[in-house]
């Protein structure tokens, strides 16, 4: 079975989607991200979707609420590189993402996480 | 070949002058100019209609390959008709006219056999109506095909996706918003996003006669696309009108930043990426 490796980079963890995803493989993701959130006190989680082209609701939900774990574990998570026709097919099938942040790719990505780790030691 | 098509035959091997100048004045061509082109695809056609009796074609069965070049022949004519304009009915007229010379040949031909007269007239009318039937058909095809072009030439003029900044790209939405126009803008709009990556979008909705829930419900979807890109959007070009309407018809608008004109939404996107103009004079 497909299992999409978790990268670390400093603070951030590193989450780069490259197979079209199974419904076990996106809770398999889940599990391990939450894993890796509480193990390593990671403040960003990044998601990089550029090479997805498939979604479905599950997908759609699973982005959803690995972003609402990562809040709960105190984590900020970035969505970034989705393509248009994933964007086109996420609106279609009513799925806004509601509380997901999005970048357009890692790069801008990596500069929201970095504004979000700002304003919260800000607000400590 | 059966045998009342057999008179028929012989009328338009031996007169076929005689049926044209008889059909041309029935169909009440008077202008000279009108005539001669009209002779020429009476010819035209009649020498078909030859040719496919000579080979046997039975007229019942129109789609039959004898008649291919007879129908070839009169596809041409709805054609050329349905492009200069001319009605449909006009253009099965002119086939119906043939009716006439064709009846009063047979009726002298067959003049002493009763029987043999009505069955060929018989034939020879329903012969005739086809060949009109066909030519509606396809005038029709060609009138559908003109407004299918049309129709994809104003889906591909009216969304012009424009740069108005580094990372600001402008929308300007002109004409009825409807499902498969929002979609077109919307794909345009997401893949010049990823290829220029620009953070903000400008929808401008200054050329939108009217916005209702359906209209508004399309502008959420884009937005929401949008914001799924990771990029940002603001909607533009808000008339009195419109404001009044979207508050009276309890649209939710919320989370989406909306501005009067495209220059005020172009200064709170340079304000938001970091940009101050200033002016030397």
């Amino acid at each position: 079975m497909d299992r999409i490796p978790i990268l670390r980079m400093g603070d951030t963890l590193l989450v780069t989607i490259q197979v079209d995803m199974q419904d076990q493989t996106a809770l398999t993701l889940q599990d391990d991200l939450s894993n890796q959130i509480a193990k390593t006190g990671a403040s960003g989680v990044m998601i990089d979707i550029s090479a997805l082209e498939i979604v479905d609701s599950f997908v759609g939900r699973m982005l959803t609420s690995i972003s609402g774990i990562a809040r709960i574990l105190s984590a900020t998570t970035v969505v970034v590189g989705m393509q248009p026709a994933v964007a086109i097919t996420l609106v279609e099938l009513g799925l806004s993402l509601d509380g997901v942040r999005t970048a357009l790719n890692v790069e801008r990505g990596m500069e929201l996480l970095r504004r979000s780790r700002q304003e919260n030691s800000f607000g400590h | 070949m059966r045998e009342e098509f057999e008179a028929l035959l012989a009328t338009v091997r031996e007169e076929e002058k005689d049926v044209v100048d008889a059909w041309l004045t029935e169909a009440r061509l008077t202008d000279t100019g009108a005539r001669r082109a009209a002779e020429t695809e009476a010819r035209d056609i009649l020498s078909h209609l030859r040719q496919a009796l000579e080979s046997g074609g039975d007229p019942s069965r129109l789609d039959s390959a004898a008649w291919a070049p007879l129908r070839e022949v009169l596809g041409d004519l709805s054609k050329t008709r349905a492009a200069k304009g001319q009605s449909a009915a006009d253009t099965s007229m002119f086939l119906l006219a043939l009716k006439k010379p064709l009846f009063s040949s047979l009726q002298r031909r067959l003049a002493a056999n009763p029987e043999a007269m009505a069955a060929s007239l018989w034939s020879l009318s329903t012969t005739v109506d086809k060949l009109a039937q066909h030519t509606v058909g396809i005038y029709q095809q060609a009138r559908e095909e003109i407004i299918r072009r049309q129709q994809e030439e104003l889906l591909e003029l009216s969304t012009p996706v424009v740069k108005l900044w580094d990372g600001v790209l402008a929308v300007p939405m002109i004409g009825v918003l409807d499902s498969s126009r929002t979609q077109m803008v919307m794909e345009a709009l997401l893949q010049k996003i990823v290829e220029t990556g620009s953070e903000l979008a400008i929808i401008d909705i200054t050329g939108v006669p009217t916005v209702d829930t359906l209209v508004a419900q399309h502008l959420l979807k884009t937005v929401t696309a949008i914001r799924l890109m990771g990029a940002d959007c603001i909607i533009s070009g808000i008339r009195p009108q419109i404001a009044q309407t979207i508050v009276h018809l309890g649209i939710d608008l919320q989370g989406v930043r909306t501005k009067a004109t495209l220059a005020d939404a172009l200064a709170l996107a340079l304000q938001q990426t970091g940009w101050r103009v200033s002016r030397d004079k």
